[in-house]
C-alpha cells in the first residue's frame, strides 16, 4: 500500500539482462478477456443509449450536497459566538495573522508601523537571505539566492515575492514539526500507518478548491486560511518520505543495534533518524515544492504573495503579468530546492542523486520537480577539501558585519528600502510577452482550432458517448470487469468501492465525462513521453535543451497559460486536455528517459554487435526493457492529469472540474463541490489502483 | 555533525537581534508618514471581486480613502459570495458592488443583522445572450429570440452535441439559461467555459476570425469597449416572471447594482462609512476606469488616481461630510 515502492530503479539497480525474462502467458488471455468485454459494452451502448445515465442537472441538489451546506452554515454561524470556533479557531486565526505572519511581513515586506516601507528594505533582505544560504549551504547557493532575490524587484514584485517566500517558509515549518513526528510514529507503527495512509491520499488528490469553502468559512480568508490550506497540501509528501527513509533503514543494522540493548528511543534517535537524514531532507525538498505549488490557490483566499497577481492577472486578460509573476514562481521554486539540496549535500557529503527517491511513486505530488534544474548550481568539480569548522564560524562571522551594515542602511534610506523602480524591467518583459503571444495566437489559431475540433469529433466525443451514455448499469460492470482482467481482485475491489462512492456522491454522469477527458489526456501525454523520452534518453544534448523546459513547465502555474490555450482551442473540453497535458507530460517524458538511459550499456553494445538500425534498436530493445518505467510513467502521467481536472474546469471542461469552482464561488452550491472534489478522489484512487496492479503484474 | 547543525539557527538569531540593535538606532531619511484629514479612520479592507468593473469601483473608492481621508486599506481578494461571510466574520468591511443575491441579502441581511445596504452605486447592471458586432451586422435578425433556432446550426460547436451553442460561463453566477432553452424551446445546448477570462476570449476571437458565438454575458463590462456586444432580446422581462426558475421564459431583469457595508463597519464611526454611502457614479465612469486597467495595462491605484484628477467635482461631493 506504501506509494513509494514504485521508485523506477528497484532498491539493486541491477542492469536489465539480470531481471528474470518476462514471459507472458496470460497475455492472450487478458486480450480475449477485453475484447469480450468491449463486445458486450458496445451492444449494451448500441441498445440502451441515453438511458440511465444518471446525468442531473446543474443546479439540482440531493441530500448529501444540502448536507455539506448545513454543515457550512453551522460553522458559520457557530463563527460568530462559539467558544471554539470562535474563541479558539477565530481569534487563533487573528492572531497569526496579525502577530505572526503580519509581524514578519512588517519586517521583510509590507508597510510597517506608519513607516511608508518595511522595517528592512530591499537591500538588507537581499543580504540576509544571501547570507542564510551562505550559511547553510555554501557559496554557488548564495550566489544562486542573490540573483533570485535581486529578481524579485527586477520583475517589479518584491513585496509580493517575499510575501511567498515568507508563507512557503512557514507552512514547511510547521510542516516539519506535524510531519515527522507523524512519519515516524507511522514508520514504527503498522497500524499507524494503516490508518494515515489513505488520509494522505485524499489530501493529496481531493483538489483543494473542493474544500477550500469550509476551511475559510472556520479561518476566515487571509493569511492564515492560505498557511493551512498550504500545509493540507505539503505534509503528505513529507510525511511519507519520511516513513519510507525509517523504513528502509537495513533490518541488519537494526538487529545489530538491538543486539547491543539500545532502547527502542534510542534506536531511532541513534540509528536511523541519522541513517535516514538524507531521504527525510528529500521530504522536506518535496515539501517545500508542494508548499509552493499552492501559491496561486492562495491568492483566491485573499494569501498574501504572487498568487494574487497571478489571479488579477487572468481576470484581466493579461497573459505577459501573468507570466512575470508567473515565472517568479518558478524562480523561488529553483532557489529553494537548490539551497535545501545542497545544504542536505553538503552535510552529508556522499555522492549521488538524491532525486532517485523523491518523486516518482509518490502519488500525485502534484508540482514535485524530482529534478529542478541542476544548471542552476551543480557542482562540477571534485569535492574540495573543506576548511575547518572553526576556519568557517570565523568567515560567517566576518560576512555578517556587510549584512548588518546592509539591513542598517535599508532600514533608514528610503532607496535603499524600496527597490528602485528604474531598474524594474517587469513591465517591459510582461508587453514584450503580451505581443508575442498575440502574434503567434492570431497566426495559428485557425489551425489549432481546426486539430480540436478533429480530435473532438473523432476520439473524444465517440468515447464520451460510450463511457457517460450508457447505462450506468453497463458501464459500472464493465469498469469492474476490466480492472479484474488487468489488475486482479485488489484493484476489483478499489473499484467497487469508488464507483459505489461515485455513484452515493450521485455523480455518476458527470464522472464519466471527467473520465473521458482524463483518458484523452493520458494518451496524448503518452505519446508526448515516448517521443520526447525517447529522444532525450539517447541524446545527452537534447536532454540537455530540454530538460529546463520540462522543469518550467513543472513549476509554472498552469493558470497563466490557460488564456493562450483558450485563444487557440476555444472555450471546449479540448483545452483542458492540452493544460492538463502540458502539466502533466514532464514527470512522464522524464520517467520514460530514465528508463531508457537505465538500459545496461552491454545490452546496447550486444544489440549493436548484432547490426541493429536505430529503430530496431529503439523498439526491440530499449522500449521493452524500460516496460516498467513507461508503466510507471503512465501512472504518474494519469494522477498528474487528474490534479488538472478543476483547473480545467475554468477553460471548458465543464462535469467536475466545474461543479467543483462553482462550488467554490457559489453559496449554495457548496455541497456539489465537496461531492464534485469527492468523485475526483475516488477517480484518482481507482485509476491509480487499477493501474499500478496491471503494472506490477507485467512485470512478475 | 548534530552538533554543528544545532548552532547554525543560533548564528542566526544573533544576526537578527544585532540587525534589530542596529535599526533601532534610527537615522536616516525615512519618517512616519500621516495623512488624511482630523478624523481618523483606521483599517478599510475592501473586499475585491475578481471582475475588472469591480476593481475600478474598489480603486476609486480606496484611493480616495487612502489619500483624503488616511485610511489603512486593504484589498481583500475573494470571490463575490465568499466576500459576503467574510464580512459576517469581520474580515470584510465593504464590498462594493453587489449583483443581487436574493438568498444572501436574506441570509445576511434579514436574519443575522451582519451586512447592511450601502446605497446604489448609479451603475445598471444587465444580463443576457450577447452576440459579436460582425454576426449583428452580418444577419440583424439575430437580436430576436424567435429568430435562435432559424441559426442553431451555424452556433454548432464541438461540445454541443449537435445543437446550436449556447456559451455560459461565470461560475459565479446562478443563470436561468438551461431553463430558457427549455422553455422557449430552443434547438441549444447551454455548454460552460469556467470563467468570465473563457467568455473574452471567445468573443475576441469570434470577432476576430468571423465565427459564431452566441453567449452569457453582463454589462457594465469594460470589454464593451473593445468591442461593441449585441445583446439578443429575449421574451420582455415583467416582474414575477422569474418567480418559478424552472418555468422563466423571460429575460433577466434589470440590476440596480448596490454596494453593502458590515454593520460592524457601519457603526464604527469611520469617515469612510461616509464615503462609501456616497459613492455614485455612472456607467461610463466604471468602464473609463476599468478600460485603464485592463486595455492601457495600468496599475489599479494609478487609473483610479488618473480618473480621481479628471473628475473632482464628483469626488468632493463624494467627500462631503467625512
Amino acid at each position: 500500500m506504501t506509494t513509494l515502492e514504485a521508485t523506477p530503479a528497484p532498491p539493486a539497480p541491477t542492469s536489465k539482462e539480470e531481471q528474470p525474462r518476462v514471459v507472458d502467458t496470460g497475455n492472450r488471455r487478458t486480450g480475449l478477456y477485453l475484447l469480450v468485454i468491449a463486445v458486450v459494452w458496445g451492444v449494451g451502448y448500441a441498445f440502451f443509449k441515453n438511458h440511465d445515465t444518471l446525468a442531473r442537472p446543474f443546479v439540482q441538489l440531493n441530500g448529501l450536497d444540502k448536507w455539506f451546506n448545513h454543515i457550512r452554515d453551522n460553522i458559520q454561524a457557530a463563527g460568530l459566538h462559539n467558544w471554539f470556533f470562535h474563541g479558539i479557531i477565530g481569534n487563533g486565526s487573528t492572531f497569526i495573522n496579525n502577530h505572526v505572519i503580519g509581524e514578519l511581513q512588517g519586517w521583510l515586506s509590507t508597510p510597517s508601523g506608519g513607516r511608508p516601507v518595511p522595517e528592512v528594505g530591499w537591500l538588507g533582505v537581499v543580504a540576509i537571505f544571501t547570507w542564510i544560504a551562505y550559511a547553510v549551504a555554501g557559496l554557488r547557493s548564495a550566489g544562486l539566492v542573490l540573483v533570485g532575490t535581486l529578481l524579485f524587484g527586477i520583475l517589479g514584485y518584491w513585496q509580493d515575492s517575499v510575501d511567498t517566500v515568507i508563507i512557503t517558509i512557514l507552512a514547511v515549518v510547521v510542516s516539519i514539526v506535524i510531519g515527522i513526528p507523524m512519519g515516524i510514529a507511522m514508520a514504527r507503527r503498522p497500524w499507524v500507518s494503516a490508518a494515515l495512509t489513505p488520509v494522505l491520499d485524499v489530501m493529496q488528490t481531493m483538489p483543494s478548491l473542493a474544500y477550500i469553502p469550509i476551511v475559510v468559512t472556520i479561518f476566515g480568508p487571509g493569511a492564515t486560511c492560505a498557511l493551512v490550506l498550504t500545509v493540507i497540501y505539503s505534509i503528505p509528501p513529507l510525511v511519507r518520505i519520511t516513513e519510507h527513509g525509517l523504513k528502509s533503514v537495513s533490518a541488519t543494522t537494526v538487529e545489530a543495534a538491538g543486539s547491543m540493548g539500545v532502547t527502542r528511543s534510542q534506536l531511532l534517535r541513534k540509528v536511523q533518524l541519522p541513517m535516514a537524514r538524507r531521504t527525510i531532507i528529500v521530504g522536506v525538498n518535496q515539501c517545500t515544492l508542494a508548499a509552493l505549488s499552492m501559491a496561486v490557490i492562495a491568492g483566491l483566499i485573499n494569501g498574501p504573495g504572487l498568487g494574487g497577481d497571478v489571479i488579477y492577472a487572468l481576470a484581466n486578460l493579461n497573459v505577459g503579468d501573468g507570466a512575470v509573476a508567473g515565472l517568479l514562481i518558478v524562480v523561488i521554486a529553483i532557489v529553494l530546492d537548490r539551497t535545501t539540496t545542497a545544504a542536505s549535500e553538503r552535510r552529508e557529503r556522499s555522492q549521488g542523486s538524491l532525486g532517485s527517491v523523491s518523486s516518482p511513486g509518490v502519488m500525485l505530488v502534484s508540482v514535485v520537480l524530482e529534478r529542478l534544474p541542476r544548471w542552476a548550481s551543480q557542482d562540477v568539480r571534485a569535492p574540495r577539501r573543506r576548511p575547518s569548522p572553526l576556519m568557517r564560524r570565523i568567515v560567517l562571522l566576518v560576512t555578517l558585519v556587510p549584512v548588518l551594515v546592509c539591513v542598517y542602511l535599508s532600514h533608514s534610506y528610503l532607496d535603499l528600502a524600496q527597490f528602485p523602480s528604474a531598474w524594474n524591467v517587469g513591465g517591459h518583459l510582461s508587453n514584450g510577452i503580451n505581443s508575442l503571444t498575440n502574434t503567434i495566437v492570431n497566426h495559428v489559431d485557425t489551425f489549432t482550432a481546426g486539430v480540436k475540433n478533429a480530435i473532438s469529433y473523432g476520439f473524444l466525443n465517440p468515447l464520451q458517448s460510450l463511457l457517460a451514455s450508457t447505462p450506468w448499469w453497463l458501464t459500472a460492470p464493465v469498469l469492474l470487469a476490466i480492472s479484474w482482467v488487468v489488475g486482479g481482485l485488489k484493484p476489483f475491489l478499489t473499484t467497487l468501492v469508488c464507483e459505489g462512492v461515485i455513484l452515493g456522491v450521485g455523480l455518476w454522469n458527470d464522472s464519466m465525462t471527467t473520465l473521458t477527458m482524463t483518458i484523452v489526456a493520458t494518451v496524448l501525454v503518452m505519446i508526448i513521453a515516448l517521443i520526447v523520452g525517447v529522444w532525450i534518453g539517447r541524446s545527452r544534448t537534447a536532454d540537455l535543451v530540454i530538460r529546463p523546459i520540462l522543469d518550467a513547465l513543472q513549476t509554472f502555474p498552469s493558470f497563466v497559460y490557460l488564456i493562450p490555450a483558450l485563444a487557440l482551442f476555444s472555450s471546449s473540453r479540448f483545452t483542458a486536455i492540452v493544460a492538463a497535458t502540458l502539466y502533466a507530460a514532464p514527470i512522464a517524458v522524464k520517467l520514460v528517459a530514465d528508463g531508457i538511459r537505465g538500459v545496461s550499456a552491454t545490452t546496447i553494445e550486444a544489440a549493436r554487435s548484432q547490426g541493429l538500425t536505430s529503430w530496431q534498436m529503439i523498439l526491440k530493445v530499449q522500449l521493452p526493457m524500460a516496460r516498467s518505467s513507461i508503466a510507471l510513467a503512465a501512472n504518474q502521467g494519469l494522477l498528474y492529469v487528474l490534479s488538472m481536472v478543476v483547473i480545467g474546469g475554468m477553460v471548458g471542461a465543464q462535469s467536475l472540474g466545474y461543479l467543483a469552482i462553482s462550488g467554490f464561488s457559489q453559496d449554495n452550491l457548496l455541497g456539489k463541490g465537496i461531492n464534485a472534489g469527492i468523485a475526483v478522489t475516488a477517480l484518482g484512487i481507482m485509476l491509480d489502483r487499477t493501474a499500478r496492479a496491471a503494472a506490477n503484474r507485467g512485470r512478475t | 555533525m548534530a552538533r554543528r547543525q544545532l548552532r547554525l539557527p543560533g548564528w542566526i538569531s544573533f544576526a537578527a537581534a544585532l540587525a534589530l540593535g542596529l535599526s533601532a538606532c534610527g537615522g536616516g531619511n525615512i519618517s512616519k508618514t500621516t495623512t488624511g484629514s482630523g478624523k481618523t479612520c483606521g483599517d478599510l479592507n475592501i473586499a475585491m471581486n475578481a471582475w475588472t468593473g469591480y476593481y475600478a469601483d474598489a480603486y476609486v473608492v480606496g484611493e480616495l480613502a487612502k489619500t483624503k481621508l488616511g485610511c489603512n486599506v486593504k484589498y481583500v481578494k475573494l470571490a463575490e459570495e465568499p466576500s459576503w461571510s467574510a464580512m459576517a466574520n469581520g474580515t470584510v468591511d465593504t464590498i462594493l458592488e453587489n449583483w443581487g443575491h436574493d438568498d444572501l441579502v436574506k441570509k445576511y441581511i434579514t436574519q443575522q443583522h451582519v451586512v447592511e445596504d450601502a446605497g446604489m452605486t448609479g451603475n445598471q447592471g444587465i444580463i443576457g445572450w450577447y452576440v459579436p458586432p460582425w454576426i449583428a451586422k452580418a444577419h440583424p435578425d439575430i437580436t430576436n429570440w424567435k429568430n435562435l433556432n432559424k441559426y442553431a446550426s451555424d452556433f454548432k460547436t464541438s461540445e454541443s452535441g449537435g445543437k446550436g451553442q449556447l456559451l455560459d460561463g461565470d461560475p459565479s453566477y446562478v443563470t436561468n439559461d438551461q431553463a430558457l432553452v427549455t422553455n422557449l424551446h430552443l434547438n441549444y445546448k447551454v455548454v460552460v467555459g469556467g470563467s468570465e477570462a473563457a467568455l473574452i476570449q471567445s468573443f475576441r476571437s469570434a470577432e476576430k476570425n468571423h465565427t459564431w458565438l452566441l453567449a452569457y454575458f453582463y454589462e457594465p463590462q469594460w470589454f464593451f469597449s473593445e468591442e461593441k456586444l449585441v445583446k439578443v432580446n429575449l421574451p420582455k422581462y415583467t416582474p414575477g416572471c422569474d418567480s418559478d426558475p424552472a418555468k422563466v421564459a423571460c429575460d433577466y431583469p434589470p440590476y440596480h447594482l448596490n454596494k453593502l457595508i458590515s454593520t460592524k463597519f457601519a457603526n464604527s464611526g469611520s469617515p469612510a462609512v461616509t464615503l462609501i454611502k456616497n459613492f455614485q457614479w455612472t456607467n461610463d465612469d466604471q468602464n473609463t476606469v476599468a478600460e485603464y486597467i485592463a486595455k492601457d495595462g495600468m496599475a489599479g491605484p494609478a487609473a483610479a488616481d488618473k480618473w480621481i484628477a479628471a473628475n473632482q467635482d464628483l469626488v468632493n461631493q463624494w467627500l462631503q461630510g467625512t
